[in-house]
């Protein structure tokens, strides 16, 4: 029979090696899935996994790789951070939706002024409203000791109707004949989040999840924050030893995680999305869990991990409109590359071996 | 006898039956706890539970073999979190999630083709004669039986977990593996059923949902019932009784926003639905500030994994 054993030391072939397995076998999981729901499973994983990069409309899905991938990148870099040290954000949801509604008010309540600065202090608005929006959940843990994951996922609940109340009311188009939605950014220059360079998909959302990218990494394994939010996941005890206040670090990285989802939300509102509507979020706070942890919690690799899932969400539009794929289906299909994922990676602590006979 | 509009019977018969889902979510997952065992995919149990639910009693035309349907459905999916956790030790709090965003996918998936068909009636389980007694009529015996159930599933969930050996069994291992195992107790076999035993009881909630609530199906049907299911287990200090009342406090403030929104009174609808969320934030912050500096209520060992080096 087969048992497990703790390695001494964490296998460091296993820690790179978890994703593209867990990638692979998800691709035949959901092969198997595909092909039960009556499609050829190796046309759609085509669709899905190659058809965006070297298809026939490759020159417009590679720019559009980048579009998902953006704020998946910028969202799942702060969530990192607070998971490595056993911090669970799990509402970026709702500060993705308050930091786009900060970001867009300040912009509409001054339109049509055109100014250079309008757009700069749309940023940090949007940074601002999720960072407010995260701070609820890290102040009531650090005063009252509440579970951060319960109250950071209701107010995605109480974000999403302050979303539907600014979609309907006070940030509605008030030329839009009735109809919900704010004004369009694309007709509003100074506050449009415009592409700097079309073919690749690259806007001010792309630029600040790859350098936050960069800047994460270089905060986790050069600077003393990074070592103190890497030394409380690893060993909270080592850490309160070490001086680390575990308030401050709550404060720190839901702070962090939530701005960038705000950051997010701001930046995908006044570009990609165009303006504030009911359903704008397309819960990307969610999806970035996922990215999280196909990077290994690891800046550069939450990089790859995002331009992945960014390929199933491309991949995955194309494999709807042009198969009828269900766009559930990728849902699932997202939700298989976790599990898969959390199942590899105990070969990255353990090992199996055969028991042969009594031990 | 109303209040502005609201008749306090109807509300308080109302409010037992808006309570079933998130109680009988809320009865499970904390016999899923107090086995040693954090499991947040009860969002994504409740709503395949709903799911399949739904589609068993509109294929059979039982809503009795529906909520069993919806039983089996939520304790599958757990099955799931149960071989990841307890055979390939992965992290709990992912494994969870993982669990409801593959549950809603699932169900968002299974559900096309299902919206605006009717589910057959479950109807009330006690006679007229009696339902219809002034004031207690509505209140004890006006309900289908599923109200019923749950109250007594509440009953026998306290008198197991305090008086007998698997209760006893059960929290030894939430408390602490290490001495349970040495004991000779199999922790991860225990865990197993607890979580199956968890993941039927949040599916059979998600199937009162989409059968008896609503009723019909929903993409999201369950819009985060399962989540506020997990806030009531920390309100109520992991005990069944304090589950049962959490639960209808919830379901009295979810009605009364309801007929607040009917009724007109003035406050912005998005204001009224955002309140049940608000007040399980700050019924979180009271029940924890409170136990400040106390030692907490939870099981020792809650959201540790187990591995028998020996």
């Amino acid at each position: 029979m087969l048992r497990l054993e703790k390695r001494p030391t964490p296998s460091r072939f296993w820690l790179y090696a978890t994703p593209p397995v867990a990638v692979l076998l998800t691709m035949i999981a959901g092969g198997v899935l595909f092909a039960a729901m009556g499609k050829n499973p190796f046309e759609v994983i085509r669709t899905i996994f190659w058809d965006p990069m070297f298809g026939q409309f490759a020159f417009y899905l590679r720019g559009q790789l980048l579009v998902k991938a953006g704020p998946l990148i910028l969202i799942a870099i702060g969530l990192a951070l607070g998971f490595r040290a056993g911090i669970w954000n799990i509402g970026a949801e709702g500060q993705y939706i308050m930091g786009a509604v900060c970001g867009a008010a300040v912009g509409l309540a001054v339109f049509p002024t055109e100014n250079r600065l309008i757009f700069p202090v749309m940023i940090l608005a949007g940074a601002f409203g999720g960072w407010v929006w995260a701070m609820i959940p890290a102040i009531l843990k650090t005063r009252f000791n509440t579970n951060e994951i319960l109250v950071s996922l209701m107010l995605v609940y109480v974000a999403e109707t302050i979303l539907a109340k600014a979609s309907t009311g006070f940030l509605k188009n008030p030329q839009g004949m009735g109809f919900p939605g704010s004004r369009n950014f694309s007709s509003y220059p100074a506050a449009q989040n415009a592409y700097l360079y079309e073919p690749l998909g690259l806007h001010w959302g792309g630029v600040a999840a790859l350098v936050t990218g960069v800047l994460a990494y270089i905060l986790l394994t050069r600077h003393q924050a990074g070592f103190q939010i890497r030394l409380a996941g690893q060993a909270p005890r080592a850490a309160r030893f070490h001086g680390v206040s575990p308030a401050r670090l709550v404060v720190l990285c839901m702070g962090i995680s939530g701005a960038l989802a705000g950051l997010a939300g701001m930046f995908e509102v006044t570009g990609p999305a165009g303006q504030i509507s009911i359903d704008f979020n397309t819960g990307y706070g969610f999806t970035a869990i996922i990215v999280a942890f196909l990077g290994r919690l690891n800046p550069l690799g939450i990089v790859l991990a995002g331009f992945l899932m960014a390929l199933t969400y491309v991949g995955g539009e194309m494999a709807s409109t042009n198969l009828g794929l269900p766009s559930a289906a990728i849902q699932v299909f997202q939700g298989m590359l976790l599990f898969f994922l959390l199942a590899v990676d105990v070969l990255t602590n353990y090992r199996f071996r055969l028991a042969v006979g009594a031990h | 006898m109303d209040f502005g509009g609201i008749n306090p019977v109807i509300l308080i018969a109302t409010l037992m039956a808006s309570a079933v889902p998130i109680l009988l979510a809320a009865l499970g997952e904390t016999v899923v706890e107090r086995s040693g065992v954090l499991n947040l995919g009860v969002e994504g149990m409740m709503i395949i539970g709903a799911l399949g639910g739904f589609v068993t009693a509109v294929t059979t035309g039982s809503p009795v073999l529906g909520f069993i349907g919806g039983a089996v459905a939520g304790a599958a999916l757990s099955l799931i979190f149960a071989l990841l956790t307890q055979v390939f030790l992965a992290n709990q709090v992912a494994t969870g999630l993982a669990l409801t965003l593959f549950g809603l996918g699932v169900s968002s998936l299974g559900g096309q083709g299902y919206n605006g068909i009717k589910p057959p009636h479950t109807g009330q389980l006690l006679p007229d004669a009696l339902a219809d007694l002034p004031v207690v009529g509505p209140i004890l015996f006006g309900h289908d039986w599923v109200v019923y159930f749950s109250i007594a599933m509440t009953v026998v969930l306290w008198w197991v977990l305090k008086a007998t050996r698997i209760g006893l069994i059960i929290r030894a291992v939430g408390e602490s593996h290490e001495a349970a195992h040495a004991l000779g107790y199999k922790v991860n076999r225990i865990r197993l059923m607890c979580i199956a035993f968890g993941g039927a009881m949040a599916g059979m909630g998600g199937a009162y949902v989409s059968l008896a609530r609503v009723p019909q199906w929903v993409d999201g049907i369950t819009s985060g019932a399962g989540w506020i299911a997990l806030a009531i287990v920390v309100f109520a200090s992991w005990k069944p009784w304090r589950v049962l009342i959490g639960a209808y406090l919830f379901g009295g403030i979810t009605v009364l926003q309801l007929n607040l929104q009917v009724a007109g009174s003035g406050i912005p609808v998005e204001y009224l639905s955002m309140a049940p969320y608000l007040i399980t934030i700050l019924v979180l912050v009271v029940m924890s500030a409170g136990r400040k500096g106390k030692s907490s209520a939870a099981p020792a060992a809650l959201g540790q994994n187990f591995h028998a080096s020996r």
